[in-house]
């Protein structure tokens, strides 16, 4: 196994050190057969890990695979990746996360730690079979029916209930769905304009106090996927002053663009939550700067070209995300590497359950680590993507930091800032 | 190096000389029509209307005869519309006896490559069939490219190609004066 | 102008050349030969989504009296339904050599897409529930024509002005031409940030209204809560022959089509002297006129 010392490189505490990465983790001792990689003026960061990605394995082989969303991942400093359940078939079944699980392994560029589905099909209507999930090779923790929400109120608290057994947790969409029939984007003032079908921020906010409320009665942990609105902010405020156990993520999209961005009627900016207003912008970064939103999480969502060079209306919400998120990252919290460290790597890997990532960079621990760039600026460029599609809301913006190198257990799945396979 | 414009402006006809063609082309049209009857006159914007207006007066003061005056629009009808962004339409006015059966004198400003003339033969073959159409202008500056020729023109002005005519009018442009401009004032 | 998709997209000077261009196209009318040669050799796609045999026609007749060669391209009975998307059937018209598209779409933005993807122009003919700038136009040469000027009347709005792109396109056009824009209707449908007056009541609205246009109401609106009942409706928002008459005496009632008589506007106040509904479907032949010369009359 190739040896890697990378010389002089920063770590989030601010001091530098020469890493030695051997056997799969972080080690001491001689380095003389390692491969030297200057990193003189780079930052290492432990492998940031991604709480919320949309690998479209098995079903959408078009739009991305295993495989190339992994390669894509690697690309963005990641070195884990929760890949959600609404896959065709839905992975609601110990088989289906097993397939996944098993196919990013055979990648072997991250590791891909399935999420499963809370009610069969993404129905909303019967728990899917959370146990046999759980104990399965796949050892999943976290569930979700992402691209829906768990809009009846018995059923979420059922399956909160339902996973303490073995430590899970439910990621909620939250998203009322009766609020949001039809919608396009955010509801407001550029809606208007623009003849979309408004989405409310209360049809976000109603289902996160109802959560959060349902967390404390049954004493569950509770995870809220891409929050977008400073009023959900504010409801997760009080509820974590409160002492619920609730966890909430931020998408770098919803920490950068506004509802503005429709005007276009391009829908590579269509999503879901929709882009909000700048106001809510502001308050998401306050959040994440203090807290309140734990995590920033992609929410990769590749798609075929057919489904986003065509009507508004028509479109598929979502973003490519997994290239672009520590530069976004960067560019709003500014190079502060610990904080980064804490809301990419850090805190995902203990919402996940992934024991392997997360570490500080230190003697003995994995050697699941990225390497930044700090001072490099790229125009984004959706040619050069590594993922399967093209569907990047950044395309020919100038971003900060570039990813160098990438180790997943000590293997180099990034080296030179190119994917090694 | 442009010269000032007024340096190679060449005045060729004064007030004076475009009152004394209108007053002969207004006699002109009387002896031809044999007194004007059943006459229409057709000014072109933008200059061929008020020159359509003086030439209606001055048959009125000389013979006391109301020869109806219309104006006939051609932007619709030009067929070099492509060579440059859209032109604004001006109205088109037609006397209340219509043109069916009428003599229509077509007034303009300058003949030149009669394609203007060929435009507004085709707009008025749309207003109605008249009896005849005949054409009258202050200036003929030659180089004509269609077969067209006026019935009574108030100057003929040899140019070169690359020389500009400009009329002036008082209705349009405060005085009377026609002006000759060599090619590199433009 | 190279293509006009929203009623945004024309400034006061814009939307005035168009409506006195509108003005000499409708002198054709009255003429021997109703056909102009000014388009001759261009063609014009009309590219409906939607059935609006009212639109669609207006449409064809404006490119037809100014001698463009007019395609329909209907989405029944074409490679449209059968899934073709609506880049394809843009690179298909490309290839036709279409110098317009005249696209009615039920999704928001397809012209605005449209236009990415062809050469040549684009005129939105209704998309969704964004807009429609040449009703705008034509309800515009119609207030202007009765009345004599737009700069300072006032308009009411009323009806369903959420789910409207009349609405919309009326709202832009009028303020960019001077007029002052009230909507009326029940708060469920009158989105709050149109930028422009906003009414409950539209009795009290009455008395001061220049111009009052009714939006149609869609019965199924009540299906979905906006309002309890078509009697209620009538009730509050429908324009009846006693309301009509606390209007002032000069004040027109505008409605475009097709109306639902008994519901936002009696037969009686239709088929009033003041009712402008048959003269906004000869003016929509004149303003079309107008775009499409504006557009293509020009260099390409």
């Amino acid at each position: 196994m190739t040896q890697y010392l990378l010389k002089g490189a920063q770590l989030p505490s601010g001091e530098r050190a020469d890493i030695l990465v051997k056997d799969g983790v972080i080690a001491e001792g001689s380095a003389k057969d390692a491969q030297i990689i200057d990193a003189d003026g780079l930052v290492a960061l432990p492998g940031l890990v991604d709480l919320h990605t949309h690998l479209r394995e098995p079903g959408r082989e078009d739009a991305e695979t295993v495989e190339t969303g992994s390669r894509a991942a690697a690309l963005g400093g990641y070195t884990a990746v929760c890949a959600m359940a609404n896959t065709s078939p839905v992975a609601d079944t110990a088989g289906v996360v097993e397939q996944v699980y098993r196919l990013g392994r055979e990648a072997g560029l991250v590791d891909v730690q399935p999420v499963g589905a809370v009610t069969v099909g993404l129905a909303g209507e019967r728990l899917a079979e959370l146990g046999a999930m759980a104990t399965s090779a796949a050892q999943v923790r976290i569930f979700s029916d992402d691209g829906h929400c768990v809009a009846d109120p018995r059923l979420m608290r059922r399956a909160l209930e339902y996973v303490k057994a073995f430590d899970g947790v439910i990621a909620q969409h939250a998203e009322e769905p009766r609020l949001t029939e039809g919608a396009q984007m955010h509801e407001g003032e550029v809606a208007t304009r623009l003849g979309l079908t408004g989405w409310p921020a209360v049809a976000e906010e109603a289902i996160i106090a109802r959560d959060v409320l349902l967390a404390e009665h049954v004493g569950s942990r509770l995870h809220v996927c891409h929050v977008s609105t400073a009023g959900s902010v504010e409801v997760l405020r009080q509820a974590k002053a409160r002492g619920v156990r609730v966890t909430a993520e931020v998408t770098p999209h919803h920490l950068l663009l506004t509802d503005e961005r429709a005007t276009s009627y391009d829908p590579v900016f269509k999503v879901n939550p929709p882009l909000r207003t700048q106001a809510d912008v502001e308050a998401l970064r306050q959040a994440l700067r203090e807290g309140v939103i734990d995590v920033v999480a992609t929410d990769h969502a590749p798609h075929a070209v057919e489904d986003k060079e065509c009507e508004w209306a028509y479109a598929r919400p979502g973003m490519l995300g997994l290239e672009t998120a520590l530069s976004i990252a960067v560019d709003v919290l500014g190079p502060d590497w610990d904080l980064i460290a804490e809301r990419m790597s850090r805190t995902p890997a203990r919402i996940a359950g992934l024991d392997g990532h997360g570490h500080d960079i230190k003697t003995g621990a994995p050697a699941n680590l990225t390497l930044v760039d700090p001072a490099a600026r790229r125009v984004v460029d959706p040619s050069d993507s590594a993922s399967r599609s093209r569907n990047t809301p950044y395309a020919g913006m100038t971003l900060p930091a570039r990813v160098v190198a990438t180790f997943l257990r000590g293997e180099a799945t990034v080296l030179d800032g190119k994917a090694v396979r | 190096m442009a010269l000032p414009q007024a340096a190679l402006a060449k005045s060729i006809l004064s007030a004076d000389d475009v009152k004394r063609i209108v007053d002969r082309i207004a006699h002109q049209i009387l002896e031809k029509t044999q007194g004007a009857a059943d006459t229409v006159l057709f000014g072109i914007p933008t200059r061929g209307v008020p020159l359509a207006r003086r030439l209606a007066d001055r048959i009125r003061t000389f013979e006391g005869i109301d020869v109806p005056v219309g104006v006939l629009d051609i932007t619709l009808y030009r067929d070099d519309l492509r060579s440059q962004a859209p032109r604004a339409v001006g109205p088109t006015e037609v006397p209340p006896a219509g043109v069916d059966g009428r003599r229509v004198i077509l007034v303009d400003d300058v003949l030149f490559s009669g394609r203007t003339v060929r435009a507004a033969l085709d707009a008025l073959g749309d207003l109605g069939r008249p009896r005849s159409v005949q054409l009258a202008v202050l200036v003929d500056r030659g180089h004509r490219e269609l077969p067209i020729r006026a019935d009574y023109v108030g100057k003929n002005i040899p140019t070169a190609l690359s020389e500009s005519v400009k009329v002036a009018l008082e209705e349009t442009d405060g005085a009377d004066e026609v002006k000759l401009y060599g090619s590199s004032t433009l | 102008m190279k293509h006009l998709l929203s009623a945004t997209d024309l400034d006061a000077s814009t939307a005035t050349l168009v409506l006195d261009t509108a003005a000499e196209m409708a002198t054709l009318a009255g003429r021997e030969v109703k056909k102009l040669p000014t388009l001759r050799g261009r063609t014009v796609v009309n590219l409906f989504y939607e059935d609006s045999t009212r639109t669609r026609i207006s449409f064809e007749a404006a490119a037809k009296r100014l001698s463009a060669d007019v395609i329909n391209f209907s989405a029944k009975g074409s490679s449209v339904s059968k899934g073709e998307s609506l880049k394809d059937t843009a690179l298909t018209l490309q290839a036709m050599g279409a110098d317009a598209v005249v696209i009615r779409h039920p999704a928001s933005g397809a012209p605005h897409r449209l236009s990415t993807w062809v050469a040549g122009s684009v005129v939105n003919a209704g998309d969704g529930t964004h807009e429609h700038p040449t009703q705008a136009l034509l309800d515009a040469y119609t207030m202007r024509s009765r009345l004599g000027r737009l700069a300072g009347l006032s308009v009411a709005i009323v009806g369903d002005v959420l789910h409207s792109r009349v609405a919309r396109s009326n709202v832009h056009l009028l303020a960019t031409l001077g007029a002052k824009v009230t909507l009326v209707g029940p708060p469920t449908l009158i989105p709050p940030d149109l930028r422009t007056e906003v009414s409950y009541d539209l009795d009290a609205v009455l008395p001061d209204a220049d111009v009052v246009m009714m939006l149609r109401v869609q019965r199924e609106r009540m299906a979905a809560s906006y309002f309890p009942s078509a009697r209620e409706y009538a009730r509050r928002y429908g324009l009846d022959g006693p309301r009509m008459r606390r209007l002032p005496d000069h004040a027109i009632v505008m409605h475009p089509g097709p109306m639902n008589r008994g519901m936002e506007i009696a037969p009686e106040v239709a088929d009033s002297a003041r009712s402008t509904i048959v003269e906004q479907v000869a003016n929509g032949v004149s303003v079309r006129m107008a775009v499409l010369y504006l557009l293509l009359g020009g260099k390409s």
